[in-house]
């Protein structure tokens, strides 16, 4: 009797794990080092969210100032003004101003009025060098500005009147994702409910691999075949004016969106209990019909959730959109060009002032785009789960 | 015993090549003809390594600031903001300011446009938006398909500047990563039209330019450029701490700017500086 529990507690836990650290010290350890690593991922996350808002704080709270004519105060006039002011004046951290000498803060006030003196004459009287472009309503809505018939919505944040309109961005980004969703959802969705449903096992096992590897493709391979054969192709059969299109960008970013939307598509139908497809199948249902009205039907939320991923994917995706098209036109016209978020943060980032304001703004636009992609995969994440809950019972 | 010798003595050559080791970041306009500089001085020089990084003017100055990089390469001017913070790091001084060699930028059209040249307003009017029809500098009666630049390209900056005139780029200007690939769009759209290294045009036709109505039109050559008579053209620049202009760095700067340094700008599609601004 007792030799026999003895053995039941020897064989208690796989390994040991169960019986906790003193048994297999090496195992518990390996335990943490793993559960530690995994918590560092969510801290990592967390931690860049943080570090990009805080770069674009600013900007949020309207404290940057891109009037390109503003107010100087003469050198001589420095023990005036309070250190508080002067430190915001020169643009200086409340570290830097304590740490530099009070020769380099005289250097650095005449050369606030160099920087005035720079301005080109043709932009000093004009209406818009006083305007703070950062301003919310610079940002978005539409300004006339100097030499334009109309309001408009610009974007070049490049030149003396540095202008950031962010809706051209908005437009673009969304004028691509949904292009490249269209083209995307109905193929995936399509190739997933043939190869679940309605294909032979051996046309399955080949058809579903090669799907899959569709996202191994690097996706500024897929970039260059746009930009080189897709765009010359598709114009040849649209005849549209502008070559390079967020068409085109769409449908190249529908390549890298279908693997993604496929393989959580396909899951989700696969994982529809047998006995609803045997059951129809013995009421008299053809196989079309099981998969379209009653395996599709409850497998509904996992495709759905599917989307909603593939959603996320595209509207993430920076190196097809930024080699295919990148014009910031204020257009919803699939055939003329767009300018997506990510392209945007991909091509200025490396030449934007460190600190700047057009730093700042693609720095908020980063934070946007985190938020975007992150609540449209915990969308997709937790209808996922219900949805498995459900098929399984649980509540 | 032997293994740990070997690693200190390996550490011990890093930290001697360390002494000799210039760094130099900045514009990717430059980056080819610094490591082409790169190479055949350290070529000379076997006790200096100079190891050179791209990533764009912006970033050779955030470098500059941060002090991480010895020179900073740029194809544009500093700007007033990018000197006032070297200047709180530099002890008060302003960073020093080399020009290093000329750019010519031609202005590209597919070889099949029956035009030969443009005045620099009409090129404005046509970047800007305002000419839209090819009819209206004399062409076809096509309409202009405008390639462009990334902003972040100083070549985006200078056109911008100098021959924009500040005025902003037409919005449906499709932005290309590189001038290679202006230069393949062109090649593809025969009503296209871009800008870019008169040495990168490849086989698009280069527009001879007008300084106004009544100058006569200049073709982008090595002479047009170098004596100034092509109107557009820039300097290209290396920045640096003063206090650190000393030693080897100077004498790595002068070599650059001298008669042999120079020789090597053409190799790489810029062309050399004139006569009086070189160091010899």
């Amino acid at each position: 009797m007792s030799s026999n529990t003895e053995q039941r507690r020897r064989s208690a836990g796989w390994l040991g794990i169960h019986r906790g650290h003193q048994a297999r010290p090496a195992e518990w350890l390996a335990e943490k080092f793993i559960f530690l690593v995994s918590l560092s991922a969510i801290a990592m996350v967390l931690l860049i969210f943080l570090f990009v808002a805080r770069e674009a704080i600013p900007v949020f709270f309207g404290e940057t100032n891109t009037a390109l004519v503003q107010p100087t105060i003469p050198v001589a006039e420095m023990d005036k003004h309070s250190p508080a002011e002067l430190q915001r004046y020169l643009d200086l951290t409340p570290e830097q101003f304590k740490s530099v000498s009070r020769e380099t803060k005289l250097e650095l006030m005449q050369g606030k009025i160099d920087e005035q003196n720079e301005v080109p004459e043709n932009f000093r009287n004009d209406p818009d060098a006083r305007i703070n472009t950062t301003d919310w309503k610079y940002l978005l809505q539409a300004h006339q500005w100097n030499g334009y018939d109309q309001p408009e919505h610009i974007w070049q944040p490049v030149g003396q009147i540095k202008k950031f309109n962010l809706l051209p961005l908005f437009a673009g980004t969304l004028k691509i994702t949904l292009i490249g969703l269209f083209f995307a959802v109905p193929l995936a969705i399509g190739a997933a409910i043939y190869v679940s449903q309605l294909a032979r096992p051996r046309v399955r096992e080949t058809v579903k691999p090669v799907i899959e590897m569709l996202s191994g493709i690097p996706s500024v391979v897929v970039g260059v075949f746009a930009l080189i054969v897709m765009a010359s192709a598709l114009q040849n059969i649209f005849h549209y004016q502008t070559r390079l299109n967020a068409f085109v960008a769409g449908l190249a970013l529908g390549f890298a969106v279908i693997p993604v939307i496929f393989s959580i598509a396909e899951d989700a139908l696969t994982s529809v209990p047998r006995a609803y497809t045997q059951a129809a199948l013995a009421l008299g249902a053809s196989r079309w019909q099981t998969a379209w009205q009653i395996v599709l039907p409850a497998a509904l939320p996992g495709v759905f959730a599917a989307t909603v991923l593939g959603f996320g994917r595209a509207i993430g995706e920076t190196m097809i959109v930024l080699m295919v098209c990148s014009a910031s036109v204020m257009s919803w016209n699939v055939f003329d060009s767009a300018r997506s978020i990510t392209t945007t943060i991909a091509a200025e980032m490396a030449e934007a002032v460190n600190g700047g304001p057009h730093y700042r703004i693609l720095f908020m636009l980063g934070a946007l785009l985190f938020a975007a992609t992150f609540v449209s995969n915990m969308i997709g994440d937790f209808v996922i789960h219900r949805f498995k809950n459900k098929l399984e019972g649980k509540r | 015993m032997k293994k740990i010798l070997t690693l200190l003595s390996v550490a011990a050559l890093a930290a001697n090549l360390q002494a000799g080791t210039i760094t130099v970041k900045g514009s990717d306009t430059l980056v080819v003809l610094a490591q082409k500089w790169a190479e055949v001085y350290g070529g000379q020089h076997k006790d200096v390594a100079i190891k050179v990084n791209g990533g764009g003017t912006g970033v050779g100055f955030a470098a500059l600031q941060a002090q991480q990089t010895d020179l900073c390469d740029a194809s544009r001017p500093a700007k007033a903001a990018e000197i006032a913070k070297c200047r709180v790091v530099f002890n008060g001084s302003r960073p020093t300011e080399y020009k290093v060699a000329l750019d010519g930028l031609s202005v590209y059209v597919n070889p099949e446009n029956p035009l030969k040249e443009l005045t620099l307003d009409q090129v404005k009017d046509i970047f800007t938006g305002k000419i839209k029809n090819w009819k209206g500098v004399g062409g076809a009666d096509a309409p202009i398909i405008l390639y462009s630049r990334e902003n972040s390209s100083g070549t985006y900056e200078f056109f911008k500047e100098h021959v924009l005139k500040g005025q902003d780029f037409a919005a449906s200007a499709q932005n290309q990563q590189g001038t290679a690939l202006i230069v393949q769009a062109v090649m593809k759209d025969k009503n296209a039209i871009g800008y870019g290294g008169a040495a990168y045009g490849g086989s698009t036709k280069l527009l001879a330019i007008k300084k106004d109505e009544n100058s006569p039109a200049i073709t982008p050559t090595e002479e047009t450029v170098v004596n100034g008579t092509y109107p557009i053209w820039r300097h290209l620049y290396v920045y640096l701490d003063p206090a650190k202009d000393k030693g080897e760095i100077a004498a790595y700067l002068n070599w650059i700017r001298s008669d042999e340094g120079q020789k090597y700008t053409k190799e790489v599609g810029y062309y050399p500086l004139p006569k009086n601004l070189r160091s010899n």
